[in-house]
């Protein structure tokens, strides 16, 4: 049996990443000659899963989802949640226990591993064969990848993003719901979530959601070399987004920041200027729908991987542009 | 007062091309250069801050070769004021085994009177990015971890962190001793000055062996992806590309009026 960590969006409904982990343990699952996929997700106090989200679990193949609920399991904390889901675990035998690879994803299956005696492969990309099970994984930020053996049980891992596509199973499973309230000890709760604020609007809120983002890098030249850019921004109603040297230089602020240790942006259109494109950049940039790379080298990275790009000085060809768009607009 | 114990790993600079060494186990460093993550430079310049407030000690540790001194020498430069070197080859050591190397200092320096009451690690290292060290290590030491934060802060005998969760900022309160990983972005690492660079040198590495036989890590090799073919349409050099990009912008319906 596969068990599979569900995480939810606020409205409840299962988020994308986990959809695609699912995608995952289905093909798994059809190597190993059709093992059961359920799902775990975590209900705290809450509502159970809601009957939209088992419908959505049903249609991605899930034959059990247990729903863990209690006042222990209300606030966040990583060793209890994992010590719920090893409950779980030993109910039903999952010989593979999974989650995508988000923070809370790596996270818990970190905890679930160490408690388990077993490793753990953050990441995860594909599998090869299931005796010996080995997967291949992300590492140095997707720069280059490892191929790792799992050879004890359970095997756990984390599904990284994007890693498949989230599609709906040829044949639904049942999506029975079991619920359970496990016993966690209090030593799994002293490390555990006392507040929360709601992210400041207008933070990095709008950056991961802005149609378009225009993005500055070393190539901006110093805490003065924003003006353009900014304009160009204002002009296409666009948001700012920087790479590390810009905020390790103090230049821009960090929560302006695209990349593995930053943002993930998917904008309509990203035009990083004087940005090189490194892979931990690459990173946060790579789900935009089209990339204009605007730099002087054109054999940097940024350019070979965009779809368009423009060779020359950022502070040359920005002018122009905003220039060109003030023209258009009369 | 609160000892802070800070973890950070030499790794391969990997912002630009990554090599792999010919037996394909581990990123080549000797082009690139070594550095460390962006994550443990801001654990380093919090164990700092930690200690700064409280008057502890902050020891600074790394488990690699004996290049590794130099990450740890940085670490000084910028206050850390004791380092230890765990001598092993790094690409040798699983998680596991780096988790209960890292638990075995903690326990010889608290039995002599070294408390490190306070652990932190960057939140997954640039290059193995196993993103488990920080949480095995808790385990080993029965410590509760706080995992992926940005700020901590001591007040009294509790160790409060905050960390960007999936609904906001989380704030935990945790009594010592404890665990926390950290990843870049709540505070800025401060630059080595002259005077801390010549403080750096004198200081005294511990250095020691590991304390068990490793178990390994579960790499059967690495590899590099597959290039990816180039699709670039050039618009243009320089200013002149101007009105084939505003074209574009009208194409892909992005230029509002
Ligand atoms: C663990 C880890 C995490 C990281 N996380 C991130 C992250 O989240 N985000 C991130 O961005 N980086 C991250 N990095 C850093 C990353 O590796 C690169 O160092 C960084 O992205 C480079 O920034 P850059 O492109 O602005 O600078 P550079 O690499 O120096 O590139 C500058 C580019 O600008 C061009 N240029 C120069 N002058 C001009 C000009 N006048 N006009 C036009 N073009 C010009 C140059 O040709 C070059 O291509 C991380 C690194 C590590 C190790
Ligand atoms: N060889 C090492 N020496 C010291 N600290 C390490 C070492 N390997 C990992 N760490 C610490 O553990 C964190 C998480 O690493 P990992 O779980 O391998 O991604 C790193 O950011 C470091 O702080």
């Amino acid at each position: 049996m596969i068990l599979t960590l569900v995480e939810q969006n606020l409205d409840g409904s299962a988020v994308e990443v986990s959809l695609e982990a699912l995608t995952f343990a289905r093909n798994l699952s059809a190597a190993g000659g059709g093992v059961p996929i359920d799902a775990v997700v975590l209900a705290g106090d809450g509502p159970g899963p809601s009957d939209e989200l088992r419908k959505e679990l049903a249609t991605y193949g899930v034959r059990t989802v247990y729903a863990l609920e209690g006042e222990d399991l209300a606030a966040y904390s990583g060793a209890g949640w994992a010590s719920a889901i090893l409950t779980v675990r030993e109910q039903s035998k999952a010989v593979v226990v999974m989650a995508a690879g988000t923070d809370r994803g790596n996270e818990l299956m970190a905890h679930v591993a160490a408690r388990a005696g077993v490793a753990m492969a953050a990441n995860v990309l594909t599998f090869h064969g299931l005796a010996p099970f080995v997967v291949t994984r992300q590492v140095v930020g997707g720069a280059a990848l490892e191929e790792m053996l799992l050879d004890q049980r359970p095997a756990v891992f984390s599904v990284a993003g994007h890693a498949v596509e989230a599609t709906p199973a040829d044949v639904p499973g049942a999506a029975d719901v079991v619920p359970l309230t496990p016993e966690i000890a209090a030593a799994d709760l002293v490390a555990r979530v006392v507040s929360t604020e709601e992210p400041e609007a207008d933070e990095s809120g709008s950056l991961k959601s802005a149609r378009v983002v225009v993005g500055a890098g070393r190539g901006a030249g110093g805490p003065d070399g924003f003006g353009d850019l900014l304009e160009l921004t204002e002009l296409l109603g666009a948001a700012l987004g920087v790479s590390r040297v810009v905020t390790s230089a103090g230049w821009r602020p960090h929560h302006e920041q695209v990349g593995q240790t930053g943002s993930r942006i998917a904008p309509e259109l990203y035009i990083p200027c004087g940005i090189s494109g490194a892979i931990q950049h690459w990173a946060g940039c790579s789900s935009a729908k089209h990339i204009l790379a605007i730099n002087t080298d054109a054999e940097a990275p940024m350019v070979t991987r965009a779809h368009y790009a423009v060779i020359g000085d950022l502070h040359e060809v920005v002018p122009a542009i905003n220039e060109e768009i003030r023209r258009r607009r009369g | 007062m609160t000892g802070v114990l800070v973890c950070v790993k030499r790794v391969p600079d990997s912002s630009s091309e990554v090599v792999l060494t010919d037996d394909a186990q581990a990123v080549d460093g000797r082009f690139a250069g070594f550095t460390m993550s962006p994550h443990e430079e801001c654990a380093v310049e919090l164990a700092v801050q930690v200690t700064g407030a409280t008057g502890g000690e902050a020891t600074v540790l790394t488990l690699g070769d004996a290049d590794a001194v130099e990450q740890l020498r940085s670490a000084l430069a910028v206050g850390c004021q004791a380092a230890t070197l765990v001598t092993a080859d790094a690409s040798s050591y699983g998680p596991a085994d780096v988790a209960r190397e890292i638990a075995a200092v903690v326990r010889d320096h608290a039995a002599a009177g070294r408390a490190h009451e306070l652990v932190l690690l960057g939140n997954d290292a640039a290059d193995s990015g196993d993103f488990q060290v920080g949480i095995r290590l808790a385990y080993e030491l029965g410590r509760p971890v706080v995992n992926g934060a940005r700020v901590v802060s001591v007040d009294g005998d509790t160790v409060v962190a905050r960390v960007e969760g999936p609904d906001g900022t989380e704030t935990y309160r945790v009594p010592l001793p404890a665990v926390v990983t950290i990843r870049e972005g709540g505070v800025e690492p401060r630059y080595p000055s002259v005077p801390g660079r010549m403080k750096a040198k004198k200081v005294e590495v511990e250095e020691r062996g590991p304390s068990a036989e490793p178990t390994g890590p579960k790499r059967v090799k690495l590899l590099l992806p597959p290039p990816v073919p180039s699709n670039v349409q050039v618009l243009g050099t320089g200013a002149a590309a101007a009105p084939a990009v505003v074209d574009l912008f009208e194409e892909l319906g992005v230029l509002t009026r």
